[in-house]
């Protein structure tokens, strides 16, 4: 080559790949589920068997198969939480907003969703929250059929008692 | 060193759509058969496990974490991936019985490879800067091999045909799990279009979604055990380069010499799985393992019959495995592949174990 070129440092590669995705036996019914208003766990056919909410099929501490569905409700116990302040890209919602890891009464495992009608500082771990769905009409096979969970009047949960509680809720 | 036995192995039926099955439920299945096999109750009651699984197969990220939840981790278990074929699992695990780490193992692999475009997905394997941003895929690069082949006169299309019409009848006599099985003749396949020239369908191993798993142990411990087992006696692999313009690719010399140092060719070779993905690819490998006549070839019709991604190379050690405690076959050879055009080849001798 007779003329020197200028250096390339680098190229771009867009990568598109496009999937059908299937969420899997157990994941689908709790989506379809979720259509109807109801928030659904599974859990092994044995007594001491934990509720997993959302299910994936199995027992993950056992690698048994999940065979039975238990509704659980829509109250539920902070386990954990995040108060985002950096704003997400392409995300609709305003920081700062709380992240937290909810467990449902009825379920061992908790899930995440946000929280909101609440005092960001006033969050904490054991606090009781509800579900804040969206107009039954809007409801679709998502867990977006609930807009946020909203602290409600119930005293706190013991940290060691999350996870355990019955669909009832904590009876003191 | 210590020896390594194969106690037992399972897989799945290979089905062009796994539907509404995620991974977690594909694998369950087949690793509560293989723990019956063996006689074990779960993974708490192997020292090792290692999985093989490509998230680009399913399109999400982290997805073989996923595969973790079919294996009862609790109490906490020793476990690894390879973001591989599971073939390279069951190497890792061998390694991880040789160095004196674990005494049992489970290997398992799983794919679904059904949601995406697989030759497509497959073509970002290739190198990042010349190859795979031209989106080249899996079955054009193999046809261009197959034309190279043709072209030097090393095989004629009759040569593939024999190989598909030999797969689809082996696989309806000896493999329950086979997605492509039954008579189709040699003419019957030289009748058929051309899909990427010179390969037409039937050249091409079918799209399928499975899993398979396979339980090694030290050939002590499957005496204790007390079930039929095999010997891994020679495993290697080696990969060629990423360059395909530096390949020959009407041979496999990774593969010789893989087998070589396996110690393919001391003593005679019953039945031989092999993983190639494509008609011409089986006599390729043939030709660089040294193959006699009095050899049987992919007896289980091999993955032109049914491709688990990710878990056909497993398959292969396991399909050889099924022979030697059927009493068919008393030493085999096990072929695994991965990358474009046989790029990188993995060759185990598989051996009749003493009687237990």
């Amino acid at each position: 080559m007779s003329e020197e070129n200028e250096m390339i440092t680098g190229i771009e590669v867009p990568i598109y790949l496009k999937y059908n995705f299937t969420a899997g036996a157990a994941p689908a019914r709790f989506l379809s589920q979720l259509k109807n208003g109801v928030l659904t766990g599974q859990r092994r056919a044995a007594p001491d068997a934990q509720v997993y909410v959302p299910p994936r099929g199995s027992c993950p501490a056992t690698g048994l198969p999940t065979e039975e569905e238990v509704n659980v409700a829509d109250k539920a116990t902070v386990q954990s939480f995040t108060i985002v302040h950096i704003p997400i890209p392409g995300n609709a919602i305003e920081p700062p907003f709380v992240v937290a890891n909810l467990v449902a009464d009825g379920a061992n495992i908790s899930f995440i969703h946000l929280m909101s009608e609440c005092d960001n500082a006033e969050v904490r771990i054991g606090q009781r929250v509800q579900a804040v769905w969206k107009p039954e009409e809007e409801w679709d096979y998502s867990m977006d059929n609930i807009k946020y969970f909203k602290p409600i009047e119930e005293p706190d949960v013991p940290v060691d008692e999350i996870g355990k509680l019955p669909v009832t809720g904590l009876e003191v | 060193m210590k020896e390594i036995a194969i106690v037992g192995y399972q897989q799945s039926d290979a089905v062009s759509d796994a539907g509404a099955c995620n991974e977690v439920e594909l694998i369950m299945p087949v690793l509560g058969r293989v723990y019956e096999q063996v006689g074990i109750g779960s993974a708490q009651d192997v020292d090792f496990v290692c999985s093989g699984s490509c998230d680009y197969m399913q399109g999400a990220a982290f997805a073989f974490v996923m595969g973790v939840d079919a294996l009862g981790a609790v109490p906490p278990i020793k476990e690894s991936h390879v973001e591989m074929d599971a073939a390279w699992a069951l190497y890792e695990s061998i390694l991880k019985i040789k160095m004196g780490h674990a005494d049992s193992a489970l290997v398992y692999g799983f794919g679904k490879s059904s949601p995406g475009e697989l030759p497509i997905v497959l073509s970002q394997q290739l190198d990042p800067y010349y190859l795979a941003p031209q989106w080249i895929d899996t079955i054009s690069l193999a046809a261009m091999q197959a034309r190279m082949m043709l072209d030097q006169g090393l095989i004629t299309e009759r040569d593939m045909a024999e190989v598909v019409s030999a797969s689809r009848r082996n696989a309806m006599e000896n493999n329950p799990h086979a997605q492509l099985k039954g008579e189709l003749s040699v003419d019957d396949v030289l009748a058929q279009d051309t899909f990427v020239s010179p390969l037409r369908k039937a050249d091409i191993c079918p799209i399928s979604d499975g899993a398979s798993a396979m339980v090694i142990a030290t050939v002590e411990k499957a005496k204790a055990w007390g079930k039929p087992y095999a010997v891994i006696s020679g495993i290697d692999h080696i990969i060629e380069t990423h360059n395909m313009g530096m390949r020959d690719l009407t041979d496999s010399p990774s593969t010789r010499k893989a087998a070589e140092r396996a110690g393919v060719s001391n003593g005679k070779v019953d039945v031989a799985e092999l993983y190639a993905p494509f008609s011409h690819q089986e006599i390729i490998l043939s030709r660089a393992l040294g193959l006699s006549e009095d050899t049987s070839v992919n007896p289980s019709g091999g993955v032109l019959a049914g491709n688990l991604m990710m878990a056909s190379g497993l398959s292969r050690v396991g399909e050889v495995f099924n022979r030697i405690i059927a009493g068919e076959a008393e030493r085999g050879v096990a072929h695994a592949t991965s990358g474009p055009c046989l790029q990188h080849n993995l060759v185990a001798v598989v051996e009749k174990g003493e009687k237990a």
